[in-house]
């Protein structure tokens, strides 16, 4: 990992980035009193603020929480919901629980493998959609669960989806602009209401 | 807030809920949300505020009724009638239901789910007693159904040893899957000496299939909270914790605004309902790792590190978070507490098997007419799960499987179907009770496929710290892929035996150990299959497709 902006420290005003996000991270460190065992709350935070933990990001909670950045490094990858890259413009993720699987979910992924061409945990060359696959939606009831941008939608086939994605893709301006958030950050709001 | 406060909260709400008329109910769970409960209780609000019905009629979201495939679902409760469930409930259904049988007072005709209906006679409801009827972002509704008055019993009443031997003589043993007695666990904590000891709810329900947490985290907080405080006070805990997986975001809200009332109120943080007791609760968000479900894994997540688990002994009981004796249990385990402290430990060791007592939630998915969540007491057969609770395989199919406890249970035949479901009966059939999942698979489902996948879950969940989860996994998941591309020779399932076996008996911890029992239950149960794969070179159930040809072995 290449430490390029080694003077990360002080308040959030100082951060040589200048970027306000950092605030929203260094408001979690500080309700947490810099304790190196909130690593975790502290990185949730970061990946909501930013959308995915960048290497700069994760120097930074590395230096504040005085932990060595490789400490930071494997925490960071070895849980499946921080992603180290940024993801496209609309997100597509299939439910692969047990249910959704015994519905048909594989013939979903391999349905949009072959229209898109991208495969779970990709995103399309042109950065318009990226397609993940969730353990478990834990709306089973509704098998097979995808879950499109924001929306959950339940009772779903390979064909269903690829043509509500394509709809999504070509619609007028393709919908609302995404700044690239992770697929993780979509699911929460999706069951936010 | 102390006893008498306590009562007369409960009767001003109780008599604040008499005043209406009518309350509808509507499910406001991740699964109804799903399928348009939003529109649905905003359309009810807002029909209410025109008709100027505010006084009379009352709406509330409630947590899980259970049919979740059916949602969503709104219960009418006129005063003086019988209440009523209608299913799939539409913004235009829902204006129908207030002319007709709200103000008009002639139930609708359609779209009504009888209560009488074995999906709700079967069941016998414990932890789920106030699921769907209270409000679970009101502490009011809880206080108003006997919420707290087990921990004021407790505090006022008990001393942490009678604590502990009132839930061992219930029978309680742990919902998370193992079933380890909850009473003799509590006991081994107390026994500690005094000092710094935690209390932590492990809501990090990672087998897909099963959400019987999600639900009790978000249909009654409270509840868990309860049975929480009163363990912090049977063992001499002041700080609890709450493990919520990362999935799970309205969980951990509406446990989050659920401990900020109840601290307000004076039913946590420091003393207790006017006693001596201080406890805390903070919530801990998982960040999609399966392994932290077991229990050392947990812990090192909550302490911000990779959730790897570490060797045991020393057990949670002796040297847990921070090294300090830990009491960690299922949030199921959890929703148990109050019940047995208020109504006994006899009468929750009448439900039940001698062995198994009490209820078990089920997370009941896959092929069935009736998907949801059901409370059932310990004891009855997956017959009647599947059958009258489930109401059998849709589309005239016939049953194959249940799977149940997820990537560490296996799949239970049609011949077993009248085996009562307790930990024991399960665990002789090779599966597990786990932690509630049940998936019901028909004729088209092919055992080595499902096998294959709950494989490549372990294979992907495993954690990397040991070798013989690390590598077994994936080796098996290779010969299965095998299989199930109709490369596969004899060996190779000779080697699949000899490897589950390996993997199960060297394995660290519980993933490994349990991750090749998927295998060895449908091995055990459905060979024929495994042998039409490699023999005829056909799937039987028309699944897998057989395009790859064995190697030639080398002799």
């Amino acid at each position: 990992m290449a430490i390029t902006k080694p003077q990360a420290k002080g308040d959030a005003q100082d951060h040589p980035s200048g970027d306000n996000r950092y605030k929203m991270v260094d408001r979690t460190l500080q309700r947490f009193h810099y304790q190196q065992d909130a690593l975790i709350e502290v990185l949730h935070t970061a990946q909501e603020a930013f959308g995915f933990l960048d290497d700069d990001l994760l120097v930074y909670v590395a230096r504040q929480l005085r932990l060595p950045p490789s400490w930071v490094y494997g925490v960071a990858t070895f849980y499946h919901f921080f992603s180290l890259k940024p993801n496209g413009e609309h997100t597509c993720v299939v439910c692969m629980g047990t249910a959704c699987y015994v519905k048909g979910a594989a013939d979903i992924v391999s349905g949009i493998q072959k229209t898109f061409g991208i495969g779970p945990g990709e995103t399309t060359p042109d950065d318009k959609l990226s397609l993940a696959t969730a353990r478990c939606l834990g709306s089973c009831g509704l098998a097979p669960v995808v879950v499109v941008d924001d929306d959950v939608v339940g009772g779903q086939t390979a064909a269903s989806t690829v043509e509500r994605l394509k709809r999504l893709l070509a619609g007028p301006n393709g919908a609302e602009q995404k700044d690239g958030r992770p697929d993780e950050v979509e699911l929460q709001e999706a069951e936010t209401v | 807030m102390n006893l008498i406060e306590l009562q007369t909260m409960a009767e001003a709400e109780t008599e604040k809920q008499q005043v209406f008329r009518c309350r509808l109910l509507c499910c406001a769970s991740t699964p109804c949300l799903s399928s348009g409960a939003t529109e649905v209780i905003n359309t009810f609000k807002q029909a209410i505020k025109v008709g100027k019905l505010d006084a009379e009629v009352q709406v509330v979201s409630t947590g899980c009724m259970g049919p979740c495939s059916r949602g969503p679902l709104v219960k009418v409760q006129v005063k003086g009638e019988e209440e009523v469930v209608y299913e799939k409930v539409t913004p235009a259904f829902a204006r129908e239901i207030l002319e007709s049988h709200v103000v008009g007072g002639k139930p609708v005709g359609k779209q009504v789910l009888s209560l009488d209906m074995p999906f709700f006679s079967k069941q016998t409801r414990v932890v789920l007693s106030n699921s769907g009827e209270v409000d679970p972002e009101r502490l009011e509704d809880y206080v108003a159904r006997g919420g707290y008055g087990a921990l004021a019993h407790t505090l006022t009443e008990m001393t942490p040893e009678e604590v502990c031997q009132e839930i061992t003589k219930s029978g309680l043993r742990g919902r998370g899957g193992a079933g380890f007695p909850t009473g003799l666990k509590w006991e081994m904590v107390r026994k500690e000496p005094v000092g710094r000891k935690f209390v932590v709810a492990n809501g990090d329900e990672g087998d897909p299939g099963a959400y019987m947490d999600r639900t009790l985290m978000e249909s009654d907080p409270h509840r868990v909270l309860e049975g929480m405080a009163i363990a912090g006070y049977a063992v001499g805990a002041e700080q609890g914790y709450i493990y919520v997986r990362g999935e799970y975001p309205v969980a951990a809200r509406r446990l989050q605004r659920a401990i900020r009332t109840a601290e307000r109120r004076g039913f946590l943080g420091t003393r207790v309902l006017d006693s001596g007791f201080n406890f805390r609760i903070d919530i801990r968000m998982g960040a999609g790792a399966f392994v932290c479900g077991e229990e050392t894994a947990l812990m090192a997540s909550i302490m911000g590190r990779r959730g790897q688990p570490v060797p045991r002994p020393p057990y949670p009981a002796q040297k847990g978070l921070w090294a300090s004796p830990t009491l960690l249990n299922n949030v199921e385990t959890f929703g148990n507490i109050a019940p047995i402290i208020s109504q006994g430990s006899d009468w929750y060791a009448g439900i039940g098997t001698e062995k198994s007592k009490g209820t078990k939630l089920f997370a009941l998915a896959g092929n069935v007419e009736n998907t949801g969540l059901v409370e059932v007491p310990m004891g009855i057969t997956l017959r009647e799960i599947v059958f009258d609770i489930g109401g059998g395989i849709p589309n005239g199919l016939a049953f194959k499987a249940a799977q149940t406890g997820g990537p560490s249970g296996g799949c239970i035949p049609s011949e077993h179907l009248d085996t009562p479901v307790d930990y024991d009966s399960l665990r002789a059939l090779g599966s597990i009770m786990g932690s509630g999942g049940l998936i019901v698979m028909d004729e088209k489902s092919c055992m080595v496929d499902v096998a294959k996948f709950f494989m490549e879950f372990c294979m992907d969940e495993s954690c990397g710290k040991c070798v013989p989860c690390r590598v077994g996994t994936v080796q098996m998941h290779r010969i299965l892929e095998k299989v199930t591309q109709g490369s596969a020779t004899d060996l190779d399932l000779k080697n699949l035996e000899d490897l589950c076996r390996l993997v199960a008996e060297t394995s660290l911890c519980g993933l490994g150990q349990t991750a090749p029992n998927p295998v060895l239950s449908t091995l055990r149960y459905f060979r024929d299959e495994y042998e039409a794969h490699i023999k005829d070179r056909v799937c039987p159930a028309g699944v897998c497709h057989i395009t790859e040809t064995p190697l030639r072995a080398l002799v």
